[in-house]
């Protein structure tokens, strides 16, 4: 088992490293000119060398790729636009000189946004999908799971922007139930955390609940119709008992995986949600970094982004291994 | 009054195409302690019968008449709650197919104990004990090590011993073991009946025997009772069957057992297929696939035998026997 933790745990670095090396190439690749958008309007050409030069990409990729690399783990310098020595902190993702701060700061800020977020609407769409699933799976072809399958059909079918906004006319403009989205730090005050959230918190959880049901309803019936739960049955076991341990226990396991990548990708930036409400976090810093062709905090979010995504990946997989006997084994 | 009695019993299952005939008025008797071999081929209604004393027909569309009354209780009257509680405690049930009867995710012990734990209130360490008891029991080396082992670490003999003593912890009355050996090999078999043959003398448990080979049933169970389209042929004590079978069926199956000290390598078979349990015929079913229909004439597929007690003490279901004539063997 720790042996195979490790080897995945290696793969999933090498990945990191190769993921890096790709977005810094395309950053590159980029037709636009790094120094001529951060120079303004009165710009020559001496000007634009001295720009160059205090962004470090005057050298060869190489060196700026290993200088980005060395960054990561120890601390380096940048001339900043005012040609002041600014110090960026390892592990530093380079530095915006569009907003004169460096990456890593910017998505410090921002990242306590995403992860609020992911962690909160993921709670609400995994538990409550999960019920709403079993429900509509022990009460198969009764009003109930015809009412969880449209449901269900409705939820995957909507899109954020348009459940937001609705939720946002009714629950907030007219009925006055719930606060406008805002951010404050959960350790300063986690009660107006949790209401400035709850807007995007149910509309995020709202949709993926609905297939988050359609997922657990599905394997639920699958697994009522196995062998071993007919075996249970002629043990004489509690209906509850059936349901809730031995069919959970086998629906649930494919769950749990798709849990991890969906949580893993949100982690990286819930792009659609953070500007549907306007709320700054990883999503929409990527957003406007794009628009602005803020080349450095691309790169920072995309390797953020990716981050979580390997780790999710890395995380599923070793969970795997705690939750199928099978797979623990013959690792 | 005998052990387990079943009356009439009749199994329909609605599907859109009309309605399944399963079992149509089967009815044989088990004293206790003894053992009953129930033989047919695949659609015979063998599985679902002994589904049927299990109760485990009741959560589903299946339409069961008939009785079935076990240790004085009629069954058929029960509630899915009162079958529960009666299973693995009065009656329990070995299925065919181990890997698939064990729960993936659970050791093997653990599921065990919990049937016990659950059925007698016991502590969990009570529990664990009598799991590896029972495993002990049942022939699995080192039982106390092989409690944590999940269902694909076993091999498939010892996958079925560790079913066979999850069915008996509690102590049964009655094991209904449903093709317990049709997955194994040979030399496996062979210490799967002997297992259930010793745990029939040791605690007087009576057991029914489901299987299409009539091999396993001659050497192994008291009485036979041979099926044949959802309904019983031939019933009568296993050496009467197998010596003299009566009916054409019961004697086709038997021809059909290759003989391994013969140089000719020629298999006997019985022609045709088993018929469509949406219509059963008005006559006997066996008749389109019988030698011996020509000997008897139109009555074959005009009306249903019954089920007569023949010369032989056994009881066959067959309009040439019941007309004085025999089947050749």
């Amino acid at each position: 088992m720790m042996k195979y933790a490790l080897r995945r745990l290696a793969a999933a670095a090498m990945l990191l490293i190769i993921v890096i090396f790709v977005t810094f190439g395309l950053f590159m690749a980029v037709p636009a000119d790094p120094a001529r958008l951060s120079c303004g309007k009165y710009c020559d050409e001496e000007m634009k060398a001295r720009i160059r030069h205090a962004m470090e990409i005057d050298i060869p990729l190489t060196d700026q790729y290993y200088r980005f690399m060395k960054g990561l783990v120890v601390d380096r310098t940048y001339r900043a636009n005012t040609d002041a020595e600014v110090k960026c902190e390892a592990p530093c993702l380079g530095y915006s000189f569009r907003t004169d701060e460096s990456v890593t700061e910017i998505i410090k800020r921002s990242a306590p946004v995403t992860f609020s977020i992911a962690l909160g609407a993921s709670l609400i769409w995994l538990t409550g999908g999960v019920l709403i699933g079993m429900l509509s799976a022990l009460r198969k072809g009764t009003w109930i799971d015809k009412i969880v399958q449209s449901f269900a059909l409705f939820g995957a079918s909507l899109q954020i922007y348009l459940v937001g906004w609705v939720l946002l006319l009714f629950l907030v403009i007219k009925w006055d139930i719930l606060k406008m989205p805002t951010y404050t730090s959960p350790f300063e005050n986690p009660i107006e955390w949790m209401k400035g959230l709850a807007l995007p918190w149910l509309t995020l959880a709202f949709l993926s609940m609905a297939s988050y049901a359609r997922l657990t309803r599905a394997g639920m019936i699958e697994t009522l119709s196995e062998d071993y739960i007919r075996t249970a049955r002629s043990n004489g076991l509690s209906k509850k008992r059936i349901q809730f341990k031995h069919t959970l226990r086998a629906a649930i396991t494919p769950i749990i995986t798709i849990f991890g990548l969906d949580l893993g990708g949100l982690l990286g930036g819930a792009v659609i949600t953070e500007s549907t409400f306007g709320l700054r976090g990883i999503g929409s810093t990527a957003l406007e970094s794009v628009r602005e062709l803020d080349l450095p905090l691309i790169i920072g979010t995309v390797i953020f982004s990716a981050f979580f995504i390997i780790m999710a990946n890395l995380i599923v997989d070793l969970l795997y291994a705690v939750l199928d006997p099978k797979v623990r084994i013959a690792s | 009054m005998s052990f387990l009695q079943v009356k009439d019993l009749s199994i329909k299952f609605p599907v859109e195409a009309g309605i399944v005939h399963a079992v149509n008025g089967v009815s044989f008797n088990l004293e206790e302690g003894k053992s009953l071999g129930i033989v047919g081929e695949s659609g015979s209604g063998k599985s679902v019968t002994s589904l049927a004393i299990m109760g485990l027909l009741k959560d589903s569309s299946a339409r069961v008449s008939g009785e079935i009354i076990l240790d004085g209780d009629n069954l058929t009257a029960f509630s899915e709650e009162q079958m529960r509680q009666i299973r693995s405690t009065k009656l329990a049930m070995v299925f065919q197919d181990s890997l698939a009867a064990l729960h993936p995710f659970f050791q093997i012990g653990k599921q065990i104990a919990e049937v016990y734990r659950y059925k007698t209130g016991c502590s969990k360490a009570v529990a664990k004990a009598r799991a590896i008891e029972m495993l002990d029991l049942v022939g699995i080396p080192e039982p106390q090590k092989r409690f944590a082992d999940y269902p694909h670490q076993f091999s498939g003999g010892m996958r079925q011993r560790a079913i066979i003593a999850m069915a008996l912890v509690c102590n049964p009355k009655l094991l209904i073991a449903d093709e317990p050996t049709t997955a194994l090999d040979v030399t496996v078999q062979a210490q799967i009946l002997e297992l259930l043959q010793k745990v029939q003398k040791e605690f007087g448990t009576s057991i029914i025997l489901i299987t299409h080979d009539l091999g396993v049933v001659s050497e192994f169970v008291d009485d036979v009772l041979v099926m044949y389209a959802g309904r019983a042929v031939e019933i009568g004590s296993v050496k009467q069957v197998i010596s003299t079978p009566q009916h054409p069926y019961t004697a086709g199956l038997l021809a059909s057992i290759p003989d391994l000290n013969s140089d000719v390598a020629n298999f006997t078979f019985i022609k045709g297929t088993p018929p469509n349990m949406l219509k059963l015929a008005q006559g006997c079913s066996f008749a389109p696939r019988c030698d011996y229909q020509s000997k008897v004439g139109a009555q074959c597929f005009d009306s249903l035998p019954e089920l007569l007690q023949s010369e032989n003490a056994q009881h066959v279901r067959c309009h040439l026997v019941q007309s004085g004539q025999k089947v050749s063997r």
